[in-house]
């Protein structure tokens, strides 16, 4: 690789060709203010917060978007830089609603932090906002034009990672706005609520649909059982809501945190995840033996089932009848847990917390009521999880592990690596394999459906029958699948879709600012989670095969499908 | 007409027939592209060029020949030449007057620098509202095409090469050589980071050459005619002719082709008869909205790239618009501000924020609430833009507000202390501003 040296600050500094003034400076220790750039993203270079000095350059250059040369002596602080980043932050600060008090990123906002880093005091310039409705149209996501920026963030998210590309800059000058669908408000938009635009918003232009006062009161009523469930994604994230690194497993403290939180039981949406691959499995299997459509596909991601029902109805029959885990184990607590406890169904709260703001929309679905009252009450997502342990007080660093409650909190690790792309294909393979061959899998690890590739593949010989099976996480990539689906050209019998890149660890409603560098540690954290269990397949597990036997009899059986499965429904524009 | 024009590039406008393409061949039209094509390696083209100290005519001045080069020099099989037509600048009417006059002498132009680059398709880009020139350009590109100097083959050579018009939708903006870029491939026109320039990564990626209407109709005459016959009018450092529009209070306003050399004292009262009435001249803007105003006394600077750069000032689209004794400076930048501020793309935050509040800046003057702090914040603010903007819009709007500060200060601080002296900013009130 060639590389170029050059000055900066007067350090010396060696990196390769077409580094980035950005980069090259990080490597120096420098690190050069930004807004619009974000990792992974394409270049943007429209904030102009990290604009810097080049020598005999006319203007200053954004280092962002400046490849270094040969020589180049550039000046990341002096008096025109000074004046530059102020005045720019100043003019943001001037068209954007200033109220921080009561806004949901007051503390976490990247446009507050950056007038605290450039000592911003007082502003010269006249507020010049023209206050926009604030759209409200969806349960899952709020989106407020009178914080947005415009840095384009959203709008390369929505565009060219999901390519769902209901996001757009529109009108010009001062009437700049990013709009959703041609002006029309989220719920008209095509949006699929996935919610990824808002890990990567800086300010609170769009952000999760909070609830946590519906849980407040909830918990305060003494009358209610208020019982939580807890997505496999949150015990690899939610520590960095406490300022823990990336990566670091937090189940006993996300169980202790819980209860501490007042919840009546403490349980694990891996226990429903866990059911999910018997039904999933069996009907895989099902459609296997007599002929059902194929490729089947999963259906636990609502950000895809919106996606699907949005864009490709047509491949409606090939998605997998089966509730997601949240909803599977919404319906069985409100129902075998409820009579187990001698409660009526509407006795009962059931709160999930989920790395998702799509899992809102999904818990709100009319069909989404088998037990007979509305199966989940309320979807937090993780970034509220964290909101209510901070309003409580709870030192989260602090707490001891404890476990969860039994018997709903009882799960495998085929389970928790539903969490990360290609675990709920690779949860399914470890079940299916040993129901078909009657044989115990020599390595549980099908290590070809992990990481972050666009899409994966793997074959699998089930007793002469060979299973060619594919995973895609990213809608991007997703669409690609369904294209060869549309044309004929899928050789696959089963796929696992997730909405969200990396996987429900990389969810819209996990902490934000998620990367792909962080994706990647939460994955190695799920895995390790994983690897410490003691049962490593859903079928093993005690408290599914206790349900079996005590109540639905067996999978795919009517119960079941009265309570696990569901149906879609074209909603296409 | 003064004596000081020149007939060059203009030679043909208003003689000829703009539809009949026989008769642009009857007064040596496309005798350049035989020359080229039969005679002459894209790289003599280009060296021809080069030797003639061509400078674009767009604004930036940057030498033609030396982007013909490194388009020419970038490795690619697709590359286009693109035409920039888009003349948004307010007082500038000089491209559509060759369009309308000598739209061959255009396309003659275009196919000579996509055979000297190596292109094989040209884009000409024109304003929408330049209906008649749309019209002519079309007209001549197809008349081209079937004589067949556009098409596969071009005198039998192994060069193919077809020119395209495309028309803009209104905004100032994609007069910017990427926003029209952008424009162009179906996008909204906004610019992109440079680099890379276009000569590297242009139209769809690809290597662009893109030059101003006005730079590509000299080229014609510069392969016809030679470097030599072409630097014979002009100075050393600004060869060649420039067409200069005159508008505002100006007795005789248009279009005149004229030598660099002379002097804007020349332009303004020999070719532009000075100013009408009994009023004197208080001010020229130059370049465009987005160019310096100075005052009457600074008339001495020549027609000429480098003399103008040291006196602070730029060529711009070569529009020159003089104010008389009756207009307020005040009033004359707050309108312009309200231009740039309306045709921002809004895509980076100096120019999509900064034009809006420099207009308010003003505003202030004109409504007598500025004080004396106002001047800080506009020199941060107009440093900021020029400094940080992305593309040269946001960098060269606040100029008419230096240049104003550089020049007609006294005029601001009679504002803060309220009084306007032309009593334009007054002229609701009777005489004195709030």
């Amino acid at each position: 690789m060639n590389t170029v040296t050059l000055t900066i600050d007067g350090q010396k500094v060696t990196v390769p060709e077409n580094t980035s003034i950005l980069d090259a400076a990080k490597k120096a220790g420098i690190d050069i203010p930004t807004l619009c750039y974000f990792p992974d993203q394409n270049i943007k270079g429209n904030c102009r917060v990290c604009v810097v000095e080049v020598e005999g350059s006319r203007t200053l250059a954004a280092s962002c978007s400046t490849p270094v040369n040969e020589g180049m002596a550039v000046k990341t602080w002096s008096k025109n830089v000074m004046n530059a980043r102020r005045t720019i932050v100043q003019l943001m600060l001037a068209d954007h609603d200033e109220d921080c008090n009561e806004c949901v990123k007051n503390g976490v906002c990247e446009l507050q932090s950056l007038a605290q880093r450039l000592n911003i005091q007082h502003n010269p310039f006249k507020n010049i906002l023209k206050p926009k409705p604030i759209d409200t149209s969806t349960p899952s996501l709020i989106r407020n034009p009178n914080k947005c920026v415009k840095c384009g963030r959203c709008v390369d998210m929505c565009q060219e990672t999901q390519q769902v590309g209901i996001l757009f800059d529109a009108y010009r000058g001062a009437d700049s706005e990013i709009v959703s669908g041609l002006g029309k408000y989220l719920s008209d938009a095509g949006c699929i609520l996935c919610g990824q635009c808002s890990t990567v918003c800086p300010v609170a232009a769009i952000y999760e649909n909070d609830e946590t006062d519906k849980v407040w009161q909830a918990i305060f009523d003494t009358s209610k059982r208020v019982i939580v469930q807890t997505a496999p994604a949150i015990r690899v994230s939610i520590a960095e809501e406490f300022d823990m690194l990336p990566g670091t497993v937090a189940l006993g403290q996300l169980a202790a945190g819980l209860r501490r939180l007042g919840f009546d039981d403490v349980f694990d949406t891996d226990f429903a995840a866990d059911l999910t691959i018997m039904e999933e499995g069996h009907e895989l299997l099902d459609r296997l033996q007599h002929g059902g459509m194929l490729p089947m596909i999963t259906s636990c991601s609502p950000g895809w089932i919106n996606f699907i029902e949005q864009y490709y109805p047509d491949l409606l029959p090939h998605l997998s009848t089966c509730k997601s885990p949240q909803q599977m184990f919404g319906s069985i607590a409100k129902t075998y847990y409820a009579q187990k406890i001698g409660l009526k169904p509407e006795d009962i709260f059931v709160v999930s917390i989920m790395p998702c703001t799509a899992k809102k929309y999904e818990s709100g679905r009319p069909e989404m009521n088998d037990s007979g009252v509305r199966d989940v009450d309320v979807a937090l997502t993780t970034r509220e999880l964290a909101r209510m342990i901070r309003q409580a007080g709870i030192d989260f660093t602090a707490l001891p592990e404890e476990p969860f409650d039994e018997p709903l909190g009882i799960s495998t690790g085929a389970g928790a690596i539903f969490g990360a792309t290609g675990g709920v294909m690779e949860a399914a393979l470890r079940t299916v394999y040993e129901v078909v061959t009657g044989n115990t899998l020599p390595s549980l690890d099908f290590t070809d459906v992990r990481g972050l590739k666009g899409i994966k593949e793997a074959s699998v010989d089930l007793d002469d029958v060979k299973v060619n099976v594919a995973v895609a996480h990213g809608i991007a990539n997703a669409k690609k699948l369904l294209e060869l689906i549309r044309n004929g050209a899928a050789d696959y019998q089963f796929i696992e879709i997730m909405c969200c890149p990396g996987g429900c660890i990389g969810g819209g409603g996990q902490p934000y600012r998620t990367t792909n560098a962080i994706r990647q540690q939460r994955i190695k954290a799920i895995y390790e989670v994983d690897k410490a269990m003691p049962l490593r397949k859903s079928h093993e597990n005690p408290a599914v095969q206790a349900l079996y036997e005590e109540f639905l009899g067996r999978p795919l059986s009517e119960k079941s499908h009265h309570l696990l499965h569901t149906t879609y429904s074209n909603r296409q524009h | 007409m003064s004596d000081l024009t020149v007939k060059r590039l203009t030679q043909r406008c208003g003689d000829i027939d703009p539809r009949d393409v026989s008769e642009y061949i009857s007064t040596g039209g496309y005798k350049a592209l035989v020359k080229a094509l039969l005679t002459m390696k894209p790289q003599g083209v280009i060296d021809e060029v080069k030797a003639s100290g061509l400078l674009g005519r767009g604004g930036a001045a940057f030498p033609t020949g030396l982007k013909m080069q490194m388009v020419h020099d970038t490795p690619g099989d697709v590359k286009y030449v693109v035409c920039n037509a888009d003349e948004g600048e307010p007082g500038t009417f000089k491209d559509r007057y060759l369009m309308e006059g000598d739209p061959y002498q255009l396309v003659e132009g275009i196919i000579l620098a996509g055979y000297a680059v190596g292109a094989q398709k040209g884009y000409i880009y024109i304003r929408g509202e330049y209906d008649r020139a749309i019209e002519l350009m079309k007209n001549a590109v197809e008349q081209t095409r079937k004589i067949g100097y556009l098409g596969n083959n071009i005198l039998k050579q192994h060069f193919n090469f077809d020119i395209e018009v495309r028309s803009g939708a209104g905004a100032y903006i994609c007069g910017e050589e990427f926003a029209l870029i952008e424009s162009l491939e179906g996008k909204s026109g906004r610019p992109r980071y440079k680099p890379p320039y276009p000569p590297v990564s242009g139209l769809w990626d690809k290597p662009t050459l893109i030059n101003n209407v006005e730079t590509l109709a000299n080229i014609p005459y510069i392969v016809s005619n030679g470097s030599k016959a072409f630097r014979s009018v002009g100075t050393d450092n600004s060869a060649g002719t420039k067409l200069i529009c005159l508008s505002g209070n100006i007795a005789n306003r248009g279009v005149f082709e004229l030598p660099f050399g002379i002097t804007l004292k020349d332009i303004i009262y020999d070719i532009g008869q000075g100013v009408p009435g009994e009023r004197e001249l208080k001010m020229i803007q130059i370049g465009g909205a987005s160019g310096s105003c100075i005052p009457s006394d600074m008339l001495d600077v020549k027609l000429d790239f480098a003399d103008m750069k040291k006196n602070g000032l730029s060529m711009g689209s070569g529009a020159i618009i003089a104010f008389d004794d009756s207009r307020c400076v005040i009033d004359i930048v707050k309108s312009l501000l309200k231009f740039f501020a309306h045709e921002s793309c809004g895509k980076c935050t100096p120019c999509r924020e900064g034009n809006p509040q420099l207009y308010n800046l003003i505003d202030d003057f004109s409504k007598g609430s500025a004080t004396p702090s106002h001047y800080d914040v506009l020199q941060s603010l107009t440093q900021t833009m020029q400094q940080a903007a992305l593309c040269g819009l946001g960098q060269s709007s606040p100029m008419p507000v230096v240049s104003t500060l550089l020049y007609f200060k006294d005029e601001y601080d009679m504002h803060i202390n309220g009084r306007c002296p032309a009593g334009i900013c007054s002229s609701t009130n009777g005489g004195e501003i709030i």
